[in-house]
């Protein structure tokens, strides 16, 4: 536990701003390696600015900029000398919505592993990823239809598959089920817990019952007076559910706030 | 979980694996971001380009120790040829043309657009907005057509002797049927932009959807149709080929719409369309009648665009 | 309460106010839809004023009379009696030069026939009819020419023929067609959007996905906005200026051995046509590009994609049919732009086919100008086929774009 080694990833003091305003401010985060961890907290707290900035999603907001460190491998993923595209090619990403591309089941997947230079055979590939992310038996007779023919949780898994397809170190997911039906949301959980046995995952949810169900550890956010947001507590899940220590923590776990 | 999930295989170790996250060198990526901004600013070239040309053998006409500001602004008669030098002569049809275009356009732009805007069914406007955009889209050199060989009998008819065959006011007219596409198009856009909670508001308080159409949602529109009567007026300023056609060949200082007279644009039109030997003070002079067509359009459409600009801002 | 209530109209009063106002609506309804109703009147009369012209009667007389070179009536000629015909009479020195142009025998007898009466008896024309008046008038003009030119013959002709289309210029608008016209203007259109598409393309994708939010984006962007406003004649002067003045050794061919000709190329007006259009084109493709949804960005850039990679794969194949949308717009701008083209030169009378970028020619507008400024009636005739052709080949372009509009709007 003490090797940084074990760790998938780790921020020192990392904070997020948009040019003058501090969106969030001084997390420190050890991530557990192949564990889930939520990130929960009420509305506009800075989960999802935090989430995206773990794969330098932020660039592409005009005036975002981080400080701080995010270390990946004894790495700075915000040192000058880093490149971006390497960073998301490690650290996958699964967004609220449902974004495949609008091309073929097949393509959403190989186009990803193609870029990145994959040489193996794309067909098995394909197969496994689909397969990982429990959607292969859905869709094994359709791989040339559009991914936009399949219902709003398929095609949030078929998303999942696209990033397990590039075999990143990290997953993040950014409430991966808030657009989607309970029966979905339930299979998308089910998988997280059939993917952790390979990945370590990072979720943002909004969902206190799915933080509890379905996550090794709990980073609880919250903004401060100045309306920048941060981590006011991270430990086990189970801890964080039943004897917080901070007492916000607490009002919003037990529902008395957000 | 029926379904079997196989392992990625070596993700075991894979997560112990080291990697690099270092800076790539992406030539393409670099390459190809060069060229598009070479594209990009592209655009800023033409417009230097624009200047330096004009303005150069501009500056050749105006350097000639004949030509001086005083008798280029202030008289009224245009030969370079023979040391005639005042673009009033031009600059008079010009006027002309564009004020009759203007006052056909801006009233009937404006009601077309508040019917299209207020008033039509969504059917209606599927049918009434295709014959505005067909208009928009037929070529200047027919409107030239239709106004020598249609208006211009038709007004001979009305005004007898009193009017020349080629003359101001079937040109102006034609152009003010030109330009009412584009007025009715951006007064239409401005009308639209006005919140659905102002005209609410005034229905509330027991307007008729004509006194809500004219006392509140036009008023606020107002900065936007401004912009469409600008841009009208620098579209009018700018039209070459339905004066060319139909207005008149050879400078006239005269505000008579009934006479004949060429403006600024027939003018190049007429003269460049000619033998014209490089460096003549007929040539270089067409450039300072381009520079000048030129800027006063520029600023037009600069005016036009600031006002745009800040009527959107103030409704998002 | 009842005071609340003093200074307003109340009752029958109130009502008849409403009334009042009611009708005020109405009359302005009418004022606002009439404005609609000038406008759907003037294009109608613009068209009919075209048809109109296109058709109607002809008188002419023949110079020469057709009896002197055959017993045949004009109209039962067949191709074999008009070569014989042409080769007998016509001089040595312009037969050979008519079958150098092409081969006699491969012609057809319409256009040998019409040979045979532009060069042997040589129609001389008397008058022209509108279409309404040839068929409102009809008697009225056949006593009108029987007094004025006893010998003439009138006939009904509709100017717009397929021979129209494919013959080339001629001094005599009975004779004339709009080949090398057309020909031009393909070229010229041609060459202008093989400069424009990649470079407004190119210029679209630099602001919506490169260019950081600075003073030079607004400049280019205003700059972009304001150029689409110039007047066509500007840049037309800047075409001359630059293209066929100072960049004459490369528009006229020189450079690449070509020695028969100036800067007056349809390269140069393509090129000129190329710049007018690029700010169309880049505004078009920014608003493609705008339409792509950002999530489909986001999609690839978390699967390790590179920026180019991201726009060449997604970005770029969604905003396709809006690009191209926006591509045809231009260039039914560009086959309408006369200005331009007068200003770099365009030649007003050339029989010659265009053959490559360094050929002189015309263009459709360009015709249509200078045969509707041609005082004779025959000219308006042909002038208004010319723009029926134009009208036709901008309708086409035009429900094209909107076709493709309808077919590929993407849901997402």
């Amino acid at each position: 536990m003490q090797n940084t080694r074990t760790y998938a990833i780790e921020s020192n003091d990392l904070s997020i701003h948009y040019g003058t305003f501090t969106a969030v401010r001084g997390v420190n985060l050890k991530i557990e390696r192949q564990k889930i961890t939520a990130i929960i907290g009420p509305s506009g707290c800075g989960k999802s600015t935090l989430l995206r900035s773990f794969n330098r999603m932020n660039d592409f907001v005009p005036g975002c900029y981080a400080t701080g460190e995010l270390l990946l491998q004894g790495q700075n993923l915000y040192s000058k000398d880093i490149d971006p595209v390497e960073v998301r090619r490690k650290i996958g990403m699964v967004f609220q919505k449902p974004n495949p591309f609008p091309k073929s089941i097949y393509e959403n997947i190989a186009w990803g592993a193609r870029i990145n230079g994959f040489k193996g055979k794309m067909d098995d590939l394909v197969e496994q990823s689909l397969r990982s992310a429990a959607l292969w038996e859905e869709v094994k007779d359709k791989l040339q239809e559009s991914a936009y023919a399949l219902s709003g949780g398929q095609q949030q898994r078929l998303c999942i598959a696209r990033t397990i397809a590039i075999q990143p170190e990290i997953i993040l997911m950014d409430e991966p089920a808030s657009a989607l039906d309970p029966i979905s949301t339930l299979r998308i959980e089910e998988l997280m817990q059939e993917l952790k046995k390979n990945y370590t995952i990072l979720i943002v949810t909004h969902n206190m019952q799915q933080a509890a169900r379905a996550s090794d550890y709990t980073a609880m956010m919250m903004i401060d007076d100045q309306r920048a947001g941060g981590v006011i507590e991270f430990d086990e899940t189970k801890s964080i559910f039943t004897r917080p220590k901070d007492k916000r923590t607490e009002d919003y776990v037990t529902g008395r706030f957000g | 979980m029926k379904e079997e999930v196989l392992n990625i295989k070596a993700t075991e170790t894979q997560s112990f694996r080291q990697f690099d996250l270092k800076k790539k060198t992406r030539i393409g990526e670099s390459v190809i971001q060069a060229l598009l901004f070479f594209a990009g600013i592209l655009s800023v070239l033409t417009t230097v380009a624009i200047v330096y040309e004009l303005g150069k053998e501009a500056m050749l006409f105006f350097g000639n120790p004949d030509v001086t500001f005083a008798k280029f602004f202030g008289e009224t008669k245009w030969q370079p040829g023979i040391g005639q030098y005042g673009i009033w002569a031009l600059v008079s049809a010009t006027l002309t043309t564009s004020a009759i275009a203007i006052s056909i356009s801006l009233p009937l732009g404006l009601a077309a657009a508040i019917y299209l805007s207020e008033y039509a069914s969504p059917k209606a406007r599927g049918i009434l907005k295709p014959v505005l955009e067909i208009l928009a889209g037929i070529p200047t050199v027919v409107y030239g057509y239709f106004a020598l060989l249609f208006v211009t009998p038709i007004l001979q008819n009305i005004f007898g002797d009193n009017i020349q065959v080629y003359n101001m006011l079937s040109a102006g007219l034609v152009m003010g049927i030109m330009i009412l596409p584009l007025i009715s198009s951006m007064s239409e856009d401005a009308l639209s932009a006005v919140p659905r909670s102002l005209r609410e508001a005034a229905y509330a308080m027991g307007a008729t959807k004509l006194e809500s159409s004219l006392q509140v949602v036009l008023p606020a529109a107002l900065s936007g149709i401004g912009a469409a009567l600008i841009l009208g007026i620098s579209r009018a300023v700018g039209e070459t080929m339905i004066v060319a056609v139909a207005s008149g060949a050879g400078p006239n200082f005269s505000f008579n719409p009934l006479e004949a007279a060429e403006t600024m644009t027939g003018h190049i039109a007429r003269i460049s369309g000619g033998d014209l030997s490089y460096n003549s003070i007929d040539y270089t002079s067409l450039f300072a009648i381009a520079l000048m067509l030129f800027l006063v359009t520029l600023v037009l459409n600069l005016i036009s665009q600031y006002i745009v600009n800040r009527f959107r801002e103030r409704y998002e | 309460m009842n005071q609340r209530h003093d200074h307003f109209p109340e009752g029958a009063d109130f009502n008849a106010s409403l009334r009042n106002r009611y009708r005020v609506a109405t009359i302005w309804q009418t004022i606002f839809l009439s404005a609609l109703l000038i406008a759907i009147i003037a294009l109608t009369a613009l068209l009919y004023n075209v048809v109109d012209g296109a058709f109607g009667f002809i008188a002419y007389e023949y110079k020469d009379d057709p009896a002197e070179f055959t017993s045949t009536p004009v109209n039962e000629l067949t191709k074999d009696e008009l070569l014989v015909i042409l080769k007998e009479n016509l001089s040595s020195g312009a037969y050979n030069k008519l079958e150098n142009e092409q081969p006699m025998q491969e012609r057809s007898q319409a256009d040998l026939l019409t040979l045979f009466l532009e060069r042997l008896v040589r129609i001389d024309t008397k008058g022209t009819w509108s279409m309404t008046d040839s068929l409102l008038r009809g008697d009225e003009i056949r006593v009108e020419v029987a007094e004025k030119y006893p010998d003439a013959i009138l006939e009904f002709r509709s100017w717009l023929t397929p021979q129209f289309l494919t013959t080339p210029m001629s001094s005599k608008a009975e004779f004339a067609g709009v080949r090398t016209a057309i020909l031009g203007s393909l070229w010229m259109v041609g060459l202008a959007i093989l400069f424009a598409l990649p470079i407004g393309t190119g210029a679209a994708i630099y602001l919506q996905e490169y260019a950081p939010k600075g003073w030079l984006t607004s400049i280019i962007q205003t700059n972009i906005n304001n150029l689409a406003g110039v007047p066509s004649i500007v840049y037309g002067m800047l075409g001359l200026a630059v293209f066929v003045r100072t960049l004459e050794a490369f528009t006229s061919g020189s450079m690449f051995g070509v020695t028969d000709s100036n800067g007056r190329t349809v390269l140069s007006a393509g090129l000129t046509m190329g710049i007018l259009v690029l700010p169309l084109i880049i505004i078009n493709a920014q608003e493609a590009i705008k339409a792509v949804p950002d999530s489909l960005r986001q999609a690839a850039y978390g699967v390790g994609a590179t920026r180019w990679q991201t726009i060449w794969h997604h970005v770029l194949p969604n905003a396709l049919p809006g690009i191209l949308t926006g591509s045809i717009l231009a260039i039914s701008r560009a086959l309408g732009e006369t200005a331009p083209l007068i200003v770099v030169g365009a030649s007003t009378f050339i029989s010659i086919d265009p053959d490559g970028p360094f050929s002189k020619f015309t263009a459709l507008p360009i015709q249509i100008y200078q045969w509707t400024t041609r005082a004779q009636s025959e000219f308006h005739a042909i002038a208004a086929s010319a723009i029926i052709v134009l009208l036709i080949l901008l309708l086409t372009l035009n429900a094209t774009a909107i076709l493709l509009r309808n077919r590929y709007q993407r849901k997402y």
